[in-house]
């Protein structure tokens, strides 16, 4: 029986938020907090990993107290179990901090059950790092295998897994030892609309939520904002993109000014020569 | 076996929640069930919320709930072109603990709400859209959602699913509503530093006003505007009949459009972030066109039983009364361990001898009566702006002339024979 843990993240819908124009910071108030759409594959796989080898779905999420929506979400999704690990000494934590006190609180789930996989998401979208996942792997002296497209097989008997990577010009199949941290990409699987039962059975759920105290073995000065060397120098929101310019007039005419202005930009196309 | 619940009750509104509220409080086992992502969501109103029947439901909400400003001052404004007649009341005693009635934005105020009834017992679950009752044997047993394995049992189902509550359509308990049944509410929150709105309108902190606004607001078609001061936004509104908008080939976005540039009511708006912006039906076909509400296993509640008082623009008050006489008859029938239609129909019997069924008893002609006669907002509301610019125009004519002169532009002797008959008529039908 398979334990696996998704670890998820509460954050502000993105494709909506406003920036603060004057502090060029995200608005968090204007856009409702989802989970992160990559987690959701996550969790997502890890239930279907369950329905084909049997075994128990735990999340787990570092955030404020209303984060538990997230958590409950993923019960939607058919997770078993959801963790969360909340305490003002974890706030303003960078990846560093974050895949530290997330791996803390993996120690503490894996006395109540052996921990055989770690399910992450690509990235979150608000900070599109990607670097929480391996971070986790990297203390738990797990291999992490990320950009995971494809779950093939998991043989916790024999202690492997066979996984699809996505690479630049195709997919990698390799092998690696259990257990292991996963991080996936979102065309792994579609998540389907939740059914009934599981809408009753988050409606009702109380995750287990632990404070600093809880964790065992914590070193405190690397959590949060002090446990965090990541500086932000700078912040600003994307330029937006100029509108396109139409050529108008006969077909010949629109082709020599076309070309007019492809010579006039000619470095854009690293093309050499002048014009006629 | 899927599970079972003493009741279900299908959307969480004002009306659903009430219900469901109640029914948790007196040890039922409910579900509410509700489509948007939270309750609220969904749910547009102009946005006043009355004091006596929420504290029905829970007293003292107001020490607590997200409520915007507490109304101390009621406007109406009787609109021309470029003019307006003006009453209204303004009274401190509205101001002051337990209040008279408060603004308040849905998405926050509903989400407040259910939260109150989840701490009850109730169980709410979002985003799950029912698409049919289940019947057995002519008796509602539960509903079918639109998830996978999403049948849910219950003895009552009460249906809260607002103002075209297909669910009490496919029951056979009401029909189509006709465009003449339905108003066509459209509305803009429009976001202002919270001074600006006092001074504005004259307010203290932590007091709020109402303006309803007539006649040229809605173009003189059968309707009504409203200006309404929230905390840090002004909600700005047009709500006409449907068959009023058709009639006169307007969208109603350009009636709100209108109504925002009115001279009357364009300095009000200066300078304000759009927020947001939302529109909706309301049930204005009053007591005419109110359906079955009781069946076996089954109650109606709040604007799917189309319980509005279009005139006194009340809806939520209507809609909490009627969940919590549904809660009240539904707890007495599980006592009894009987759900048919005669035992239930104590909560219609019981509906209808409050103030909601006597209201739209009271008020059962006048949408129609004033829908068939359109001269009330397009002629008489002119009329009485023409007057008023008449009589307080200092110009050197006498005030007898001018009396005079206002009893001629009235009109011939028929013309005001016909005035006085509607005028009789209008008394006719809201005494």
């Amino acid at each position: 029986m398979l334990h696996i843990v998704a670890c998820i993240k509460q954050v502000p819908d993105t494709k909506i938020i406003k920036m603060n124009p004057k502090t060029n910071t995200m608005d968090r108030a204007s856009a409702p907090a989802i989970l992160n759409p990559y987690d959701a594959h996550a969790v997502e796989e890890a239930v279907r990993l369950k329905k084909r080898y049997g075994g128990t779905v735990s999340v787990l999420t570092m955030g404020p107290p209303p984060a538990v929506k997230a958590i409950k979400k993923c019960i939607e999704i058919g997770a078993d179990e959801g963790y969360m690990i909340s305490d003002r000494k974890f706030a303003g934590a960078d990846t560093l901090a974050t895949s530290y006190a997330l791996t803390k609180a993996l120690d503490k789930i894996s006395k109540i059950q052996p921990v055989d996989l770690v399910l992450c998401g690509k990235m979150t979208i608000d900070g599109d790092t990607g670097q929480v996942g391996p971070g986790i792997a990297r203390r738990l002296d797990i291999p992490p295998l990320t950009s995971v497209k494809k779950v093939e097989e998991v043989n916790k008997n024999d202690g492997f897994v066979i996984v699809h990577r996505k690479i630049e010009d195709g997919y990698e199949v390799i092998r690696s030892s259990l257990p292991c941290l996963m991080s996936v990409e979102k065309e792994i699987n579609e998540v389907p609309y939740s059914p009934f039962p599981n809408m009753l059975r988050a409606a009702r759920y109380e995750p287990h939520i632990w404070s600093v105290d809880d964790l065992e073995d914590v070193d405190v000065k690397q959590l949060g904002l002090k446990g965090s060397p990541t500086i932000v120098a700078k912040v600003w929101a994307p330029p937006k993109p100029e509108a396109g310019k139409m050529l108008e007039g006969t077909p010949n005419e629109k082709v020599e000014e076309l070309l007019s202005i492809v010579l006039e930009k000619k470095e854009l196309f690293q093309a050499k020569g002048v014009s006629q | 076996m899927s599970e079972r619940f003493d009741c279900i009750i299908v959307g969480a509104g004002p009306a659903g929640i009430s219900c469901a509220y109640e029914l948790a409080k007196g040890g039922a086992k409910v579900l509410l069930l509700e489509r948007g992502e939270y309750p609220g969501s969904k749910n547009v109103m102009g946005g006043v919320l009355y004091r006596k029947m929420m504290e029905d439901v829970i007293p003292d909400f107001y020490k607590e709930a997200p409520l915007e400003r507490p109304i101390v001052e009621q406007r109406f404004m009787m609109m021309d072109k470029e003019s307006a007649v003006t009453f209204g009341y303004k009274g401190m005693e509205w101001g002051k603990e337990p209040y008279n009635n408060f603004t308040v934005l849905r998405a926050k105020f509903d989400q407040w709400f259910a939260s109150k009834a989840v701490e009850q017992g109730a169980l709410l679950v979002n985003e799950t859209v029912v698409t049919e009752c289940i019947v057995e044997n002519e008796k509602v047993v539960g509903v079918r959602t639109d998830r996978p394995d999403g049948d849910v049992y219950a003895d009552v189902v009460v249906l809260a699913d607002g103002v075209n509550s297909l669910l009490a359509k496919s029951l056979g308990f009401h029909k189509e509503y006709k465009p003449d049944e339905v108003a066509l509410a459209t509305m803009e929150i429009l976001k202002f530093d919270k001074k600006v709105i006092e001074d504005r309108f004259n307010l203290e902190p932590n007091q709020g006003c109402t303006i309803e606004l007539f006649g040229d607001a809605t173009k003189g078609i059968l309707g009504t505007g409203f200006l309404y001061t929230n905390s840090n936004s002004l909600s700005i509104g047009v709500g006409t009949l449907l068959s009023g908008l058709i009639k006169h080939k307007i969208r109603p976005h350009e009636l709100l459009d209108y109504v925002k540039n009115h001279p009357m009511i364009r300095p009000y708006l200066h300078g304000g972030e759009q927020q947001e912006y939302l529109a909706h039906l309301i049930p204005e076909g009053g007591y005419k066109s109110m359906g079955k509400v009781v069946g076996n296993g089954v109650i109606v509640v709040g604007d799917a039983a189309q319980l509005v008082n279009a005139i006194h623009r009340e809806g939520s008050n209507l809609a909490m009364t009627s969940g919590r006489y549904a809660a009240e008859t539904i707890l007495k029938a599980m006592e009894i361990g009987d759900y048919s239609e005669a035992t239930l129909d104590q909560y219609r019997v019981n509906l209808m001898a409050s103030f909601v069924g006597q209201d739209m008893k009271k008020y059962k002609d006048s949408t129609h009566h004033f829908d068939k006669f359109p001269q009330y907002f397009d002629q008489y509301i002119p009329m009485m702006n023409r007057a008023a610019s008449q009589m307080f125009t200092v110009d050197g004519t006498s005030k007898w002339d001018k009396q005079k002169k206002i009893w001629k532009d009235i009109g011939s002797p028929k013309e005001k024979i016909k005035i006085a008959r509607d005028m009789y008529r209008a008394w006719k039908v809201m005494k």
